[in-house]
């Protein structure tokens, strides 16, 4: 039993493989930089759908479907579905799952739930407890903001540090046997929380996340960040990144250019003004289902360190001034 | 948990430095243009309506019930939240941005209901407003009785 090592992490004796990916996003996911790895691109935000719970609940079922087909299975071939999604409840989620005829965990992890999820599949397939698994997470722009924030046709002004919530969903599946990259090991978050408070600011509020997982995921691996080619974060956006190189710097870990953000890679800033970059659960999850993945399986990179990053704050919390707890998740993507 | 008030303390100050502000400057130039605009609207209105001989107070309801519905209108249209990226206060301030605030929730919560959506939750924006706005001028009308 030599799989829990250190303090946070688990190394798989048998490590899982991604099967296959699929992603499914809104149109200004659409028109970004990584439109040609999405599987499907949505003309509007609703797809035909009557409201946007609706549409959400669509994205995810959208991405779990074709994962499935892409990996040459069928619905009974999968024995468990790990999702999350942002809503109360998993209201996405569950009424995306709803028709499928198998198993659901439902994972909350807010923004870190794709992390999550593919880290606690793995360790279903690691232990023997499965064959195959899918794992998903959705966002969807104008649920969040209606949750979250004000109304969409409200004139406000969004801070300049503000991310933007990534419409889409992504999934995969993932599988104990077979060929492909693998999911070698994980480090699981601790909740941290450094006081912040303005919930327009998740960057600033889940950077030290982000960093106490990868201090914890180095020094219980033994490890330094240039075992990586790529150490990717979840959605801290441009100004979340600047602040977990600093917090990393000064515990003595420098990551330098192989380090970005999914946030930072799924919108051009400029064109698309997006402010502080992308965000939401769908964030990390269509960029390791579309970018990620068909970039490993290229062999464009050959091990990835992906840490979804979550701010587990709710509308309520927020209204009562409390400050907000974040997590993150690390997964090791492994391909030879 | 292993970190320091002091830490956080350095951490916050720092998270201030790395975010970006918006400048304040052209931020009130912006909402002083448009607000401003928006206040010629009305007053153009005011002084069109007297014209056709109107009182003072008949012409003033008539500019709210305008401008109310301008807000509303454009707010069904989806144009309003555009001018309220680009004026911030400048927009939010006149009794436009009181009916974007309204129209906008209506719009939102729609797909609750009639009762508990858009009946409920219409006034979550605009309803402080008038609470604190009744309060307001009920203890103004207090102190103007036992003052004026």
């Amino acid at each position: 039993m030599g799989k829990h090592v250190g303090r946070q992490t688990v190394v798989f004796d048998r490590p899982p493989v991604i099967a296959s990916g699929a992603s499914v996003v809104g149109p200004k996911e659409g028109q970004g930089p990584l439109a040609s790895y999405f599987d499907e691109i949505w003309k509007d935000e609703m797809d035909g759908e009557k409201s946007w719970e609706k549409a959400e609940s669509k994205l995810m079922k959208r991405a779990i479907t074709l994962a499935i087909e892409k990996a040459g299975l069928k619905e009974e071939n999968i024995q468990y579905i790990l999702a999350g999604d942002l809503l109360n409840q998993l209201t996405a989620s569950h009424f995306a799952i709803r028709d499928f005829s198998i198993p659901f965990l439902g994972m909350y992890g807010a923004c870190s739930t794709m992390g999550l999820s593919m880290e606690v599949g793995a360790m279903l397939l690691d232990g023997g407890f499965a064959d195959y698994v899918a794992v998903s997470a959705s966002s969807h722009f104008c649920t969040s903001e209606k949750q979250f924030r004000m109304p969409l046709n409200y004139g406000s002004q969004r801070p300049l540090y503000a991310t933007w919530t990534v419409t889409g969903s992504g999934s995969l599946v993932l599988a104990a046997n077979g060929d492909g990259p693998r999911i070698t090991a994980a480090t699981a978050g601790k909740i941290v929380d450094y006081g912040i408070k303005d919930a327009f600011n998740m960057g600033g509020a889940m950077a030290p996340a982000a960093a106490d997982v990868m201090k914890a995921h180095f020094q219980d691996l033994n490890r330094g960040p240039d075992y990586y080619d790529l150490i990717i974060t979840g959605d801290l956006g441009y100004y979340g990144t600047q602040l977990t190189r600093e917090l990393l710097e000064k515990e003595g870990f420098l990551l330098d250019e192989r380090y970005t953000d999914c946030g930072i890679q799924i919108y051009d800033k400029e064109a698309q003004d997006t402010h502080g970059g992308g965000s939401g659960c769908g964030c990390s999850a269509v960029t390791m289902a579309g970018y990620l993945l068909s970039e490993i399986q290229k062999g464009a990179f050959h091990r990835v360190l992906l840490i979804p990053t979550g701010a587990l704050l709710s509308p309520l919390s927020t209204q009562q001034g409390e400050s907000i707890p974040c997590v993150a998740h690390a997964v090791v993507i492994e391909k030879e | 948990m292993d970190i320091t008030m002091e830490q956080k303390k350095q951490y916050q100050k720092r998270v201030e430095q790395v975010c970006p502000q918006t400048n304040l400057l052209t931020g009130c130039l912006k909402a002083f243009v448009v607000g401003g605009l928006i206040c010629v609207l009305g007053q153009m209105i005011n002084t069109w309506i007297m014209n056709f001989g109107a009182d003072r107070q008949l012409a003033a309801t008539w500019t709210s019930i305008s401008l109310i519905f301008l807000g509303s209108f454009l707010t069904g249209a989806g144009w309003y939240d555009n001018l309220g990226k680009f004026a911030g206060a400048g927009s939010i301030i006149p009794i436009t941005g009181f009916a974007n605030g309204i129209v906008s929730s209506a719009i939102e919560f729609k797909k609750e209901g009639f009762i508990l959506g858009l009946g409920a939750k219409m006034f979550t924006i605009a309803g402080p407003v008038l609470v604190y706005g009744v309060l307001a001028s009920a203890i103004v009308g207090l102190i103007s009785y036992f003052v004026g």
